[in-house]
Protein backbone atom coordinates (compact mmCIF):
# COMPACT_ATOMS: atom_id res chain seq x y z
CA UNK A 1 0.00 0.00 0.00
CA UNK A 2 1.51 3.34 -0.97
CA UNK A 3 1.64 6.30 1.43
CA UNK A 4 -1.40 8.08 -0.02
CA UNK A 5 -3.57 4.98 0.17
CA UNK A 6 -2.42 4.39 3.72
CA UNK A 7 -3.28 7.90 4.73
CA UNK A 8 -6.63 7.66 3.02
CA UNK A 9 -7.36 4.52 5.00
CA UNK A 10 -6.24 6.28 8.16
CA UNK A 11 -8.56 9.16 7.30
CA UNK A 12 -11.42 6.80 6.75
CA UNK A 13 -10.82 4.92 10.00
CA UNK A 14 -10.41 8.16 11.92
CA UNK A 15 -13.63 9.70 10.63
CA UNK A 16 -15.45 6.47 11.42
CA UNK A 17 -14.18 6.54 14.98
CA UNK A 18 -15.14 10.20 15.36
CA UNK A 19 -18.67 9.27 14.29
CA UNK A 20 -18.77 6.21 16.53
CA UNK A 21 -17.61 8.14 19.56
CA UNK A 22 -20.16 10.83 18.87
CA UNK A 23 -17.71 13.65 18.27
CA UNK A 24 -19.19 14.32 14.88
CA UNK A 25 -22.52 13.52 13.33
CA UNK A 26 -23.93 13.55 9.83
CA UNK A 27 -24.05 17.34 9.73
CA UNK A 28 -20.26 17.43 9.43
CA UNK A 29 -20.51 15.45 6.21
CA UNK A 30 -23.14 17.94 5.02
CA UNK A 31 -20.75 20.77 5.76
CA UNK A 32 -18.04 19.07 3.74
CA UNK A 33 -20.39 18.83 0.79
CA UNK A 34 -20.57 22.63 0.68
CA UNK A 35 -16.86 22.88 -0.01
CA UNK A 36 -15.98 23.33 -3.67
CA UNK A 37 -13.37 24.84 -6.00
CA UNK A 38 -14.63 28.34 -5.29
CA UNK A 39 -14.04 27.84 -1.56
CA UNK A 40 -11.58 24.96 -1.16
CA UNK A 41 -10.89 25.73 2.50
CA UNK A 42 -14.48 26.23 3.50
CA UNK A 43 -14.62 23.57 6.21
CA UNK A 44 -11.36 24.62 7.83
CA UNK A 45 -12.55 28.23 7.68
CA UNK A 46 -15.90 27.47 9.31
CA UNK A 47 -14.32 25.28 11.97
CA UNK A 48 -11.82 28.06 12.84
CA UNK A 49 -14.65 30.56 13.04
CA UNK A 50 -16.45 28.15 15.32
CA UNK A 51 -13.55 27.79 17.74
CA UNK A 52 -12.86 31.52 17.75
CA UNK A 53 -16.49 32.18 18.48
CA UNK A 54 -16.69 29.47 21.11
CA UNK A 55 -13.69 30.84 22.98
CA UNK A 56 -15.49 34.17 23.31
CA UNK A 57 -18.74 32.51 24.32
CA UNK A 58 -17.05 30.29 26.90
CA UNK A 59 -15.32 33.32 28.42
CA UNK A 60 -18.61 35.16 28.52
CA UNK A 61 -20.32 32.20 30.19
CA UNK A 62 -17.54 31.93 32.76
CA UNK A 63 -17.70 35.61 33.59
CA UNK A 64 -21.47 35.59 33.84
CA UNK A 65 -21.36 32.65 36.23
CA UNK A 66 -18.86 34.45 38.47
CA UNK A 67 -21.17 37.37 39.15
CA UNK A 68 -22.62 37.82 42.63
CA UNK A 69 -26.08 37.70 41.16
CA UNK A 70 -25.95 35.33 38.22
CA UNK A 71 -28.06 36.28 35.24
CA UNK A 72 -29.09 32.77 34.19
CA UNK A 73 -31.02 34.08 31.23
CA UNK A 74 -27.88 35.66 29.85
CA UNK A 75 -25.89 32.47 30.39
CA UNK A 76 -28.65 30.54 28.66
CA UNK A 77 -28.48 32.91 25.71
CA UNK A 78 -24.75 32.24 25.35
CA UNK A 79 -25.30 28.49 25.61
CA UNK A 80 -28.08 28.67 23.04
CA UNK A 81 -25.77 30.37 20.59
CA UNK A 82 -23.01 27.87 21.30
CA UNK A 83 -25.38 24.98 20.81
CA UNK A 84 -26.54 26.43 17.51
CA UNK A 85 -23.02 26.76 16.16
CA UNK A 86 -22.13 23.28 17.38
CA UNK A 87 -25.08 21.90 15.47
CA UNK A 88 -23.90 23.50 12.23
CA UNK A 89 -20.56 21.72 12.35
CA UNK A 90 -22.01 18.44 13.53
CA UNK A 91 -20.42 18.57 16.97
CA UNK A 92 -22.82 16.10 18.54
CA UNK A 93 -21.27 15.67 21.98
CA UNK A 94 -20.92 19.42 22.40
CA UNK A 95 -24.50 19.92 21.37
CA UNK A 96 -25.65 17.38 23.96
CA UNK A 97 -23.68 18.99 26.76
CA UNK A 98 -25.32 22.28 25.80
CA UNK A 99 -28.74 20.73 26.23
CA UNK A 100 -27.86 19.79 29.81
CA UNK A 101 -26.37 23.20 30.32
CA UNK A 102 -29.58 24.90 29.25
CA UNK A 103 -31.53 22.72 31.66
CA UNK A 104 -29.28 23.88 34.49
CA UNK A 105 -29.77 27.48 33.42
CA UNK A 106 -33.50 27.05 33.40
CA UNK A 107 -33.41 25.52 36.87
CA UNK A 108 -31.08 28.35 37.95
CA UNK A 109 -28.75 25.67 39.24
CA UNK A 110 -25.36 27.34 39.62
CA UNK A 111 -23.47 24.19 40.50
CA UNK A 112 -24.99 22.38 37.55
CA UNK A 113 -24.03 25.27 35.29
CA UNK A 114 -20.45 25.30 36.48
CA UNK A 115 -20.19 21.56 35.93
CA UNK A 116 -21.61 21.92 32.44
CA UNK A 117 -19.26 24.76 31.64
CA UNK A 118 -16.33 22.56 32.58
CA UNK A 119 -17.70 19.76 30.41
CA UNK A 120 -18.19 22.11 27.48
CA UNK A 121 -14.63 23.35 27.82
CA UNK A 122 -13.29 19.79 27.91
CA UNK A 123 -15.37 18.60 24.97
CA UNK A 124 -14.45 21.69 22.98
CA UNK A 125 -10.79 21.14 23.60
CA UNK A 126 -11.02 17.48 22.67
CA UNK A 127 -12.93 18.20 19.47
CA UNK A 128 -10.46 20.89 18.49
CA UNK A 129 -7.51 18.48 18.75
CA UNK A 130 -9.34 15.79 16.85
CA UNK A 131 -10.31 18.12 14.01
CA UNK A 132 -6.80 19.55 13.85
CA UNK A 133 -5.49 16.02 13.44
CA UNK A 134 -8.07 15.28 10.77
CA UNK A 135 -7.22 18.42 8.82
CA UNK A 136 -3.49 17.69 9.03
CA UNK A 137 -4.16 14.23 7.64
CA UNK A 138 -6.16 15.76 4.81
CA UNK A 139 -3.36 18.22 4.05
CA UNK A 140 -0.90 15.32 3.89
CA UNK A 141 -3.10 13.41 1.46
CA UNK A 142 -3.59 16.42 -0.80
CA UNK A 143 0.09 17.39 -0.67
CA UNK A 144 1.00 13.88 -1.78
CA UNK A 145 -1.30 14.27 -4.77
CA UNK A 146 -4.15 12.16 -3.39
CA UNK A 147 -7.76 13.15 -2.90
CA UNK A 148 -9.77 13.14 0.28
CA UNK A 149 -12.43 10.44 0.28
CA UNK A 150 -16.05 11.58 0.33
CA UNK A 151 -17.53 11.50 3.78
CA UNK A 152 -20.91 9.78 3.79
CA UNK B 1 -37.73 53.65 -11.76
CA UNK B 2 -38.80 50.14 -12.62
CA UNK B 3 -36.37 47.88 -14.42
CA UNK B 4 -37.91 46.05 -17.28
CA UNK B 5 -36.77 42.62 -18.20
CA UNK B 6 -35.86 41.00 -21.46
CA UNK B 7 -37.60 37.83 -20.37
CA UNK B 8 -40.76 36.77 -22.12
CA UNK B 9 -42.89 36.93 -19.00
CA UNK B 10 -42.11 40.60 -18.36
CA UNK B 11 -45.01 42.91 -17.82
CA UNK B 12 -44.00 46.40 -18.76
CA UNK B 13 -46.73 48.01 -16.74
CA UNK B 14 -45.74 46.43 -13.45
CA UNK B 15 -46.15 48.91 -10.64
CA UNK B 16 -44.13 46.76 -8.28
CA UNK B 17 -41.50 48.68 -6.30
CA UNK B 18 -37.96 48.09 -7.47
CA UNK B 19 -36.95 46.33 -4.29
CA UNK B 20 -38.34 42.90 -4.99
CA UNK B 21 -38.40 42.75 -8.77
CA UNK B 22 -36.33 39.91 -10.14
CA UNK B 23 -36.02 39.73 -13.86
CA UNK B 24 -34.87 36.14 -13.88
CA UNK B 25 -31.68 36.89 -15.77
CA UNK B 26 -29.64 38.24 -12.91
CA UNK B 27 -28.76 36.36 -9.78
CA UNK B 28 -31.37 36.88 -7.06
CA UNK B 29 -30.12 39.06 -4.25
CA UNK B 30 -30.66 37.70 -0.77
CA UNK B 31 -30.16 39.55 2.49
CA UNK B 32 -29.16 37.13 5.26
CA UNK B 33 -29.45 38.33 8.85
CA UNK B 34 -27.88 36.41 11.75
CA UNK B 35 -25.90 37.42 14.80
CA UNK B 36 -23.62 34.37 14.66
CA UNK B 37 -20.47 34.42 12.56
CA UNK B 38 -20.63 30.70 11.88
CA UNK B 39 -24.27 30.78 10.82
CA UNK B 40 -23.73 33.76 8.54
CA UNK B 41 -20.79 32.12 6.79
CA UNK B 42 -22.61 28.87 6.19
CA UNK B 43 -25.88 30.45 5.12
CA UNK B 44 -23.95 32.66 2.74
CA UNK B 45 -22.29 29.59 1.22
CA UNK B 46 -25.58 27.73 0.92
CA UNK B 47 -27.01 30.73 -0.92
CA UNK B 48 -24.07 31.26 -3.28
CA UNK B 49 -24.16 27.53 -4.04
CA UNK B 50 -27.76 28.18 -5.05
CA UNK B 51 -26.61 30.95 -7.42
CA UNK B 52 -27.73 33.86 -5.30
CA UNK B 53 -25.94 37.09 -4.62
CA UNK B 54 -25.69 37.56 -0.86
CA UNK B 55 -25.46 40.49 1.51
CA UNK B 56 -25.22 39.71 5.22
CA UNK B 57 -26.17 41.71 8.29
CA UNK B 58 -25.27 40.81 11.84
CA UNK B 59 -28.36 42.24 13.46
CA UNK B 60 -31.84 43.45 12.66
CA UNK B 61 -30.97 47.12 12.87
CA UNK B 62 -28.15 46.65 10.39
CA UNK B 63 -30.56 44.87 8.09
CA UNK B 64 -33.07 47.71 8.29
CA UNK B 65 -30.37 50.22 7.46
CA UNK B 66 -29.31 48.21 4.43
CA UNK B 67 -32.93 48.20 3.32
CA UNK B 68 -33.30 51.92 3.98
CA UNK B 69 -36.03 51.16 6.52
CA UNK B 70 -34.39 52.12 9.81
CA UNK B 71 -36.30 54.60 11.99
CA UNK B 72 -35.15 58.11 11.32
CA UNK B 73 -32.64 56.92 8.76
CA UNK B 74 -30.87 59.87 7.16
CA UNK B 75 -27.92 58.23 5.46
CA UNK B 76 -28.92 55.99 2.59
CA UNK B 77 -25.42 55.60 1.26
CA UNK B 78 -25.09 52.00 2.34
CA UNK B 79 -28.46 50.76 1.22
CA UNK B 80 -28.50 47.82 -1.15
CA UNK B 81 -30.61 47.64 -4.22
CA UNK B 82 -33.07 45.00 -5.31
CA UNK B 83 -33.36 42.58 -2.43
CA UNK B 84 -35.36 39.61 -3.66
CA UNK B 85 -35.50 37.61 -0.44
CA UNK B 86 -34.65 38.09 3.22
CA UNK B 87 -33.56 35.24 5.47
CA UNK B 88 -33.42 36.07 9.12
CA UNK B 89 -32.54 34.21 12.28
CA UNK B 90 -35.29 34.35 14.89
CA UNK B 91 -33.20 34.71 18.05
CA UNK B 92 -31.05 37.79 17.88
CA UNK B 93 -30.12 40.17 20.66
CA UNK B 94 -31.87 43.54 20.54
CA UNK B 95 -34.48 43.19 17.85
CA UNK B 96 -35.52 39.61 17.14
CA UNK B 97 -36.13 38.18 13.69
CA UNK B 98 -39.84 38.30 14.41
CA UNK B 99 -39.68 42.01 15.20
CA UNK B 100 -37.61 42.55 12.07
CA UNK B 101 -40.22 40.67 10.06
CA UNK B 102 -42.95 42.92 11.46
CA UNK B 103 -41.04 46.09 10.68
CA UNK B 104 -40.44 44.94 7.11
CA UNK B 105 -44.06 43.99 6.59
CA UNK B 106 -45.21 47.34 8.00
CA UNK B 107 -43.21 49.32 5.51
CA UNK B 108 -44.71 50.22 2.15
CA UNK B 109 -41.52 49.46 0.26
CA UNK B 110 -40.48 46.47 2.31
CA UNK B 111 -43.71 44.57 2.65
CA UNK B 112 -43.51 42.85 -0.72
CA UNK B 113 -40.12 41.34 -0.04
CA UNK B 114 -40.51 37.67 0.86
CA UNK B 115 -39.10 36.92 4.30
CA UNK B 116 -38.03 33.52 5.60
CA UNK B 117 -37.36 32.99 9.30
CA UNK B 118 -34.88 30.40 10.55
CA UNK B 119 -34.35 29.09 14.05
CA UNK B 120 -32.52 26.29 15.82
CA UNK B 121 -35.55 25.76 18.06
CA UNK B 122 -38.76 24.07 17.05
CA UNK B 123 -41.43 26.02 18.90
CA UNK B 124 -44.86 25.73 17.24
CA UNK B 125 -46.22 29.00 18.69
CA UNK B 126 -43.16 30.80 17.42
CA UNK B 127 -43.57 29.29 13.97
CA UNK B 128 -47.25 30.20 13.92
CA UNK B 129 -46.76 33.80 14.83
CA UNK B 130 -44.07 34.28 12.19
CA UNK B 131 -46.22 32.75 9.49
CA UNK B 132 -49.15 34.88 10.64
CA UNK B 133 -47.04 37.96 10.40
CA UNK B 134 -46.29 37.11 6.79
CA UNK B 135 -43.15 35.00 6.78
CA UNK B 136 -43.10 32.75 3.74
CA UNK B 137 -41.48 29.90 5.58
CA UNK B 138 -40.01 29.00 8.90
CA UNK B 139 -37.02 26.69 8.65
CA UNK B 140 -35.05 24.82 11.27
CA UNK B 141 -31.29 25.14 11.52
CA UNK B 142 -28.96 23.66 10.51
CA UNK B 143 -30.20 24.27 6.97
CA UNK B 144 -29.43 21.89 4.15
CA UNK B 145 -28.63 22.82 0.58
CA UNK B 146 -32.00 21.43 -0.47
CA UNK B 147 -33.80 23.76 1.97
CA UNK B 148 -32.08 26.75 0.46
CA UNK B 149 -32.57 25.64 -3.14
CA UNK B 150 -36.28 25.43 -2.48
CA UNK B 151 -36.43 29.04 -1.32
CA UNK B 152 -36.09 30.20 -4.91
CA UNK B 153 -39.78 29.52 -5.33
CA UNK B 154 -40.50 32.48 -3.06
CA UNK B 155 -38.67 34.94 -5.24
CA UNK B 156 -41.05 37.29 -6.93
CA UNK B 157 -40.94 37.72 -10.65
CA UNK B 158 -42.15 40.62 -12.77
CA UNK B 159 -45.84 40.56 -13.39
CA UNK B 160 -48.46 39.09 -11.13
CA UNK B 161 -46.88 38.58 -7.70
CA UNK B 162 -49.00 35.53 -7.01
CA UNK B 163 -48.09 33.91 -10.29
CA UNK B 164 -45.02 32.07 -9.14
CA UNK B 165 -45.17 29.12 -11.45
CA UNK B 166 -43.39 26.82 -9.02
CA UNK B 167 -44.83 24.61 -6.39
CA UNK B 168 -43.41 25.44 -3.00
CA UNK B 169 -42.99 22.28 -1.03
CA UNK B 170 -43.26 23.21 2.59
CA UNK B 171 -41.16 21.38 5.18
Amino acid sequence: MDAVTQWQKQWFDYTQSLRREGFLDDQFAQLKKLQDESSPDFVVEVVSLFFQDSEKLLNNMGRALEQNVVNFKQVDAYVHQFKGSSAWIGALRLKNVCINFRNSCEAQNLEGCLRCLQQVQQESSALKSKLEYLFRLEQQIVAAGGSIPIME
Amino acid sequence: MVTSSASASASSTSAAPILMVWDGDEKPHVLAVDDSFVDRRIIEKLLTNSSCKVTTAENAHGALELLGLADGQQNFGNTVSKVNLIITDYSMPGMTGYELLKKIKESPTGKEIPVVVVSSEHIPTRIEKCLEEGAKEFLLKPLRQSDVNQLRCHLMKLGNPSDEGMVCMGR
